[in-house]
């Protein structure tokens, strides 16, 4: 056997495997959406129609808010952590990189629910979990490690000789942040926020535990295709999803080489 | 005097991100061991729901650890051979490959599952058996495998190593088994964490692509908390939190070990 045909046979379980199971499904699931009465005109529908467009809204606007909330406590704590060598600590707060999205979602009940912590020990009636806040909560405890992660790593790499001599030239520490800071973390920041943004806006788990009175996108896409047997839109809204997700992801690599594992 | 004052505020976000992640872990935690949670722990602790657990969700534990082990075959039977193909044979093809298995990791779970029951749905007997799970986990968790075997492979000098042991004769699978399986030990490790840890958590594809006689333990989980009393769907937390807690230790070591072989 020669070297070219070895190569070729060791590629072949790959090819065969996402032939079948990937680029052929996702084919078929781009065939389907167009199968229903309206035909292509069903992608027209999601932001004609103010069932699928307020959904759509409501997911964006509570993915920016996770994305913003992700890198604001993340680069902060990040940053006191790397520089007062609390390096170890960071590992602890990755801990939660392996819950996944159902029990984060179970996690936020305990914090917010009816049973929940602060239910008991506010006065009153204070239930949150259920709601956008809820979703919010969950989305931000998925997306803090991930975020905290990146940019710590990122943050170690820093140089502080340039720190150092922005100070002594008489600079203030919110310039040293603006100026010094956040433009090294840059590239990082971008990446992991639109990681974070990514997988808020595809997190099912997380909002098949709280999202009992509120829709997001991906809720809808499972009421459509379990409930309602409105197949041909779930699979349209998996589709726009997707390629929403995908394209984010695609920017995220590009930029930091390396994608942590999404999945919420 | 300001200086100090910025540190403060830093270390109070960092204490409350970290409560934020923890304080909620500790009360499932507890939750899953007081008799009566909403009396509080004075009502004392118990391991009775942790039994009661074991009891209602065995089979949902051992139905996990098995999709794992199979993942795991599957994912180092596809994906070793196919990391070596593509560290072999660099260019645009292979670029392109390796970017289509990795939609997966982009592509929500929930949409991929859509994709697999349309194709396959109407199969009853592939559709009803857990075969069916699995091809959903060994999707999701196949790029991390062969990303991380191609990580360390991309390191080093192969094509050398590979002439070298040419010129004395071998071929190519011995130079496979040989040369190129132990020395990218260290990614083929850490891929292997990382998949076992990802198969036994996986709940999005799972939870559309699973059958009432098939529940694997996220999918119980999610059962638990809609239909249990809260003590013991955290009962049940806890289990899984002793299960994936040392993977994802281990899998944080393997990969941490895996990186700095290939700087």
């Amino acid at each position: 056997m020669t070297n070219r045909t070895f190569v070729m046979v060791c590629l072949t379980p790959l090819f065969i495997f996402s032939l079948a199971f990937l680029a052929l499904p996702l084919i078929r699931l781009f065939l389907v959406s167009g199968e229903s009465d309206a035909g292509w005109a069903i992608y027209l529908d999601i932001v004609r129609k103010p069932r699928y467009l307020n959904t759509l809204v409501l997911t964006v606007l509570v993915s920016l808010a996770t994305t913003f909330a992700a890198l604001a406590v993340s680069t902060t704590a990040g940053m006191f952590l790397v520089r007062n060598r609390f390096r170890g600590r960071g590992t602890l707060l990755a801990v939660p990189l392996a819950f996944p999205g159902v029990v984060i979602g179970f996690l936020i009940i305990l914090l917010g629910g009816r049973q929940g912590l602060v239910n008991q020990l506010t006065p009153g009636h204070v239930v949150f979990a259920y709601s956008a806040i809820g979703l919010f909560l969950g989305y931000l405890y998925f997306s803090i490690p991930r975020v905290l992660l990146t940019v710590m790593a990122a943050a170690e790499k820093l140089d502080p000789a340039l720190e150092e001599a922005a100070r002594t030239m008489g600079a203030t520490p919110f310039r040293i942040v603006m100026d010094i800071i956040i433009p090294g973390l840059m590239p990082s920041l971008i990446a992991s926020g639109a990681i974070a943004f990514a997988t808020a806006m595809g997190a099912f788990g997380t909002a098949f535990t709280l999202a009992t009175n509120i829709d997001v996108i991906p809720m809808v896409i499972y009421t459509e295709f379990t409930l309602s047997a409105n197949i041909a839109m779930a699979s349209a809204l998996s589709i726009v999803l997707g390629i929403i997700t995908w394209i984010l992801l695609l920017i995220a690599r590009s930029l930091s080489g390396s994608t942590v594992a999404g999945g919420g | 005097m300001f200086k100090s004052k910025i540190k403060m505020l830093q270390l109070a976000v960092t204490l409350s991100a970290c409560a934020f992640l923890l304080v909620p872990t500790i009360l499932s935690v507890m939750a899953g061991l007081t008799v009566n949670y909403f009396k509080g722990i004075s009502s004392g602790l118990t391991l009775k729901w942790v039994y009661q657990v074991w009891e209602l969700y065995a089979d949902s534990i051992f139905l996990s650890m098995w999709l794992a082990i199979a993942c795991l075959f599957c994912t180092l039977i596809i994906g070793l051979p196919a990391a070596y193909g593509l560290a072999r044979h660099p260019g645009w093809l292979s670029r392109l490959l390796e970017e289509f298995i990795s939609l997966p990791l982009a592509v929500p779970g929930l949409a991929l599952a859509l994709a697999l029951l349309q194709l396959y749905g109407s199969m009853k007997g592939f559709r009803a058996s857990w075969t069916f799970i699995l091809v959903g986990h060994v999707l999701y968790t196949l790029p991390f495998m062969v990303r991380s075997i191609l990580a360390v492979l991309a390191a080093m000098d192969l094509k050398t190593l590979e002439e070298g042991a040419a010129s004395l004769g071998a071929s190519p699978w011995q130079r496979f088994r040989d040369i190129v399986v132990p020395n990218a030990m260290p990614g083929i490790l850490a891929g292997a964490l990382t998949v076992v840890t990802l198969s036994i958590g996986e709940f999005n594809l799972t939870w559309m692509l699973h059958t009432p006689y098939l529940k694997t333990l996220p999918v119980g989980l999610a059962d638990s908390y809609a239909s249990m009393r809260l003590e013991i769907a955290s009962a049940y937390t806890l289990v899984f939190f002793i299960l994936i807690v040392p993977l994802l230790m281990a899998m944080q070591w393997a990969s941490a070990r895996a990186q700095r072989i290939t700087q």
